[in-house]
């Protein structure tokens, strides 16, 4: 069967990664294609890689920088950040990625959804919605240009008309919970999922690998995303890559009652293979 | 020398990194003339078929593949829509397709296939090889590629078959005629089990 996705979300700012909290306050956490490397080794499912300032500053995606990091990825690679037109989006899968990511440019013009996927496939082309909860209400708006600007628009609303004009995924990223490693909006992740007939991606609050299975027991097959959860390690957040074992990534698979009996003795089994697993990653990560 | 044809389609440059690391000669075939001295072919692919199949005939390499892969015999492994290309037709478009292998490809939403209505089949699903097709050697009974497709293969004969896999219901996710062999899944992003995969394509004897 179909199992979920488990899928590391690394954000390049300057050549270099950076986690924010709450989309601000970023800290650097490394190299791009050390990280990728890193991960190649724990076999990810799937990477996200967003440039966070491309469509701020309005510039072209970085080409060469697509380049390299597709070059290197033995899993496949999402991209997002800075696309604007079909043809970009063609030249970025060109250079080895499976799929691309677009969100600003689409909310402001969401036909480019229709043209891009006619360039690249509709199994190829992915809508992030960066999602923060409206001051007095239960409701939801999506919001562009790294959280600063409100499009007043409903992400229920904005999933189901870009599902139509050919989007083969939605990424919901809560901008709230973002860096907050206290769990996932449920809720909206909820409220979208039935909305939609096309595979999802949830982002923004894993704390936890139990957080992930949380997700995946409520809506499995789904996509998981992380970006704290995977680069930091402790209350100091020092920054150390991890990813769950494949033995625990089936074991979110599993069913809920299952599962929610046997969790505890696979978190043991986790931290003793997550030592040495992440000992190697240390040395790695800091003498290239 | 295994010639990975480049048509404007597919992850070219992730076979060419898979077959640098296990050294497994190489080269990318982006026009006939580079299709000489090929021992092996893979042919790639994403996107619509009509669209694959006009960038192929475009590319000035279709002829000198049929001679290669119908007359000369040469091992050719088709991947994902370059899968697809291999059978007679595709309800994605109307333009006919190699008809290497005894196939059409059908809709998996028309078809049922899928799960809560949920389509492309995208991730990471298991893969059970069947008539101990030579792909699969050393890979076990049930391993996992990564999928990301909307279109699957059907065929009337059930010995061409290579693999199945489940996603709803069952369909197959790799096929076999001779020295023809098309996959689904992308064994180019599949990590280890995929350059298992692209190995043992690689040690295939040639007739």
């Amino acid at each position: 069967m179909l199992r979920s996705r488990v899928i590391p979300c690394l954000l390049v700012r300057n050549n270099g990664l950076v986690k924010t909290v709450r989309f601000g306050d970023d800290k650097y956490v490394g190299d791009p294609i050390n990280a990728v490397r890193i991960f190649n080794e724990k076999q990810v499912d799937e990477l996200i890689v967003v440039d966070i300032d491309a469509s701020v500053q309005n510039r072209e995606p970085d080409f060469k920088m697509i380049e390299n990091l597709a070059a290197e990825c033995r899993m496949p690679l999402c991209y997002g950040g800075g696309i604007k037109t079909a043809d970009q989006a063609r030249r970025i899968m060109s250079l080895g990625v499976e799929k691309v990511a677009i969100s600003s440019a689409v909310i402001q013009r969401p036909s480019l959804i229709s043209e891009i996927a006619e360039q690249v496939g509709n199994q190829s082309v992915v809508v992030v919605l960066d999602v923060r909860k409206t001051k007095n209400g239960p409701d939801y708006t999506v919001w562009i240009h790294n959280g600063k600007q409100d499009t007043g628009k409903c992400p229920i609303v904005l999933a189901k008309e870009f599902v139509a004009l050919g989007a083969g995924e939605i990424v919901t990223n809560s901008i709230d919970r973002d860096g907050c490693m206290k769990g996932f909006d449920l809720d909206l992740i909820a409220r979208v999922r039935e909305a939609i007939q096309v595979p999802m991606t949830v982002m923004g609050g894993a704390g936890s690998f139990e957080d992930l299975a949380q997700v995946v027991r409520l809506h499995g097959p789904i996509g998981v995303a992380a970006g704290s959860l995977f680069v930091f390690k402790g209350v100091y957040r020092a920054v150390l890559i991890s990813y769950p074992s494949s033995i625990e990534k089936n074991s979110f698979n599993k069913e809920s009652e299952k599962l929610s009996n046997t969790a505890s003795k696979f978190n043991d089994l986790g931290k003793t293979i997550k030592t040495e697993n992440t000992l190697n990653s240390i040395i790695k990560f800091f003498t290239k | 020398m295994i010639a990975i044809v480049d048509y404007g389609l597919g992850n070219i440059r992730a076979f060419a990194n898979v077959f640098k690391t296990i050294r497994v000669e190489h080269c990318i075939a982006k026009v006939k003339a580079d299709l000489k001295g090929a021992t092996k072919i893979i042919l790639p692919g994403v996107g619509a078929f009509d669209h694959a199949m006009e960038r192929l005939s475009s590319s000035g390499m279709r002829e000198p593949l049929e001679e290669l892969v119908v007359h000369q015999k040469i091992p050719v492994m088709g991947i994902c829509v370059g899968m697809q290309i291999l059978g007679k037709c595709s309800a994605e478009g109307q333009l006919p397709g190699l008809g290497w292998v005894n196939g059409r490809v059908v809709s998996m939403r028309e078809e049922g296939l899928h799960m809560n209505g949920v389509l492309p089949h995208m991730g990471w699903n298991q893969v059970r090889p069947m008539h101990g097709c030579k792909l699969f050697e050393g890979l076990g009974e049930e391993p996992e590629f990564y999928f990301l497709h909307s279109y699957c293969f059907q065929t009337d004969d059930p010995s061409i078959i290579a693999a199945e896999s489940d996603y709803g219901a069952t369909f197959p996710s790799a096929v076999q005629t001779g020295h023809v062999y098309g996959v689904q899944f992308h064994p180019e992003k599949s990590h280890q089990n995929g350059v298992s995969l692209l190995r043992n394509f690689a040690e295939i004897q040639s007739c």
